[in-house]
């Protein structure tokens, strides 16, 4: 599929939970599709970073569900900040290690989870809908963690097949096996796509995290984590981020980096991600 | 060798780490992280601690140099939730406010439904609170931080995990450590208390630079300052001064 088909197959409304960490691993081509794209209204679920960030300057975000939102290199996202403070952008703030257990919630086929964490906090209070559950054991009371349930999930991995099986080369995994099984349909961006076979090339079994009974479409999208970074294939492009980063505080800028690096198709990205970093060299 | 604030800033977080042993130490910032480093290759060797990523340091090495040192397990952020749940790790994290009673905030400033500065988040504050051993880094020590009330409760202080059980039950608020002093919360009724203030620093410098009021323990005592071994190892650990850039030299400004 391409990332505008993948697009094609979301409606406004719809909850979207995002793969990767903070500035790391997100699915930014993916993202910049739905950005370009008539979707909105969305509600967007993320270990937040700029995924939420560019939605956000779009317009297209109705609440996000997050523990955190940062650019990790530049610790505070900054047209996150901007919405919030500026328009009151509606959250439901948890605890980082509550946003998984609502997850496997979620994977689980489970209407919630029971966890210590967040108890006695302001997580309580600023989502009242949240309840407490007491130990039928006669234990004590706990924080019972709704399942995050999506109605699809964007995750960019290392490599894939054509089938969906998805492989991690990175360090960390982060929750993208998590956020595909909570989602009704899962769709990867990859840098590369190659046969089934050639998979254990380049990692071993352990790297295969996504299996293809969790994936609905595959796209294949070199860089397509730019500018996050998607180790080993490459690196944060930090000049970039900060270039982002700039835009939330100058709407020329953001005119601009929009009409170069967000209204554009995928190939015309990468010419122009390409292009600003000769001119920089 | 004449020890800066900044080291002994370093000692007094690696003192928070003492008698922790076989745990997994998450030192939040630049001084956080030598101290665990410092604690770590002196009196608590048995301490694990991460190179920033995904993987355990199999010993220790200088700040910039985790890349490619030797790593002695993986440690995914899912493991860490794992091991936050169980107990099994002291955590030192920042604060942009923190209360009497050591409520922490780190997410956002004003009202949460459309703050007026939008900060990280919860992050794992609250998880972390209710789980295991968890210490505080002020490198700015001054009534912006140190505030009678704070706008958000991400890390739970200690009159509000009296009022619920489970939230108490492993709730273990062990040190504030800034650049003026050495606190923790052993005052009445758990309340913030100066344990100790750095060379040159007063305790009225401390009072006043608090906005709250301040317990006094019996005899407020100086901060120990780092030995000769313990500058040198400093160095080496920090050979670029990444230090000063959190508690700077005078000569910094």
């Amino acid at each position: 599929m391409s990332a505008d088909e993948v697009v094609g197959q979301l409606e406004s409304g719809m909850t979207v939970g995002i793969g990767g960490w903070g500035s790391r691993r997100k699915p930014m081509a993916l993202v910049r599709a739905i950005a370009r794209s008539d979707v909105t209204d969305l509600t967007i679920v993320t270990y937040g970073g700029p995924d939420l960030g560019i939605l956000c300057a779009a317009g297209k975000v109705r609440k996000a569900v997050y523990g955190f939102v940062s650019l990790d290199s530049i610790p505070l996202e900054p047209w996150f900040r901007k919405v919030r403070q500026d328009q009151g952008l509606e959250v439901a703030e948890y605890d980082e290690g509550m946003f998984q257990t609502g997850l496997r919630a979620a994977a689980q086929r489970l209407p919630f989870l029971p966890t210590r964490a967040g108890l006695a906090s302001s997580v309580m209070d600023t989502n009242p809908d949240l309840r407490t559950v007491t130990d039928p054991y006669g234990g004590g009371e706990f924080v019972a963690m709704p399942a995050l349930r999506l109605d699809a999930a964007l995750v960019h991995v290392n490599r894939a097949d054509t089938r969906g099986n998805g492989q991690l080369l990175g360090p960390d995994p982060y929750f993208d096996d998590l956020f595909c099984l909570a989602a009704d349909r899962a769709f990867l961006s990859a840098e590369r796509i190659v046969p089934t076979e050639d998979l254990l090339e380049e990692g071993p079994i352990q790297t295969m995290v996504i299996n293809r009974s969790m994936v609905t479409g595959v796209v294949e999208a070199p860089n397509g984590a730019h500018f996050t970074t998607c180790d080993p294939d490459y690196g944060r492009d930090e000049a970039f981020q900060k270039l982002y980063d700039a835009t939330a505080k100058d709407p020329d800028a953001w005119t601009d980096f929009r009409a170069r690096f967000i209204d554009v198709d995928e190939t015309t990205y990468q010419a122009n991600v390409t292009a600003l970093a000769e001119a920089r060299a | 060798m004449t020890a800066t604030r900044a080291d002994v800033c370093v000692v007094a977080c690696a003192e928070a780490f003492r008698g922790d042993g076989e745990i997994v130490c998450s030192p939040m910032g630049t001084i956080p992280r030598l101290g665990a480093l410092l604690a770590w290759s002196t009196f608590e060797p048995d301490l694990l601690i991460s190179d920033g990523e995904a993987q355990l340091l199999a010993g220790p090495v200088p700040l910039g140099a985790e890349a490619k040192a030797p790593k002695e397990a993986w440690l995914p952020f899912r493991s860490v939730f794992d091991v936050v749940a169980a107990g099994t790790r002291h955590v030192m994290m920042g604060a942009t406010q923190l209360d009497r009673y050591g409520n922490q905030n780190i997410s956002a400033i004003g009202d949460h439904a459309k703050p007026t500065v939008q900060l990280l988040g919860a992050r794992g504050a609250p998880g972390n609170t209710a789980n295991h051993a968890t210490s505080y880094w002020v490198p700015n020590h001054s009534t912006k931080v140190f505030v009678e009330a704070v706008d958000y409760v991400s890390g739970v202080g200690t009159d509000r995990a009296a009022k619920e059980p489970e939230a108490a039950r492993f709730h273990d608020l062990r040190r504030v450590v800034t650049n003026l002093a050495v606190l923790d919360l052993g005052g009445p009724d758990g309340t913030m208390r100066v344990l100790s203030t750095h060379p040159d620093v007063t305790v009225d410098e401390v009072v006043a630079a608090t906005g709250f009021e301040l317990a006094l323990a019996g005899d407020v005592a100086e901060t120990r300052t780092p030995t000769r071994d313990e500058l040198a190892l400093i160095d080496q650990l920090d050979p670029q001064g990444a230090r000063f850039r959190e508690v700077p030299r005078a000569a910094d400004g």
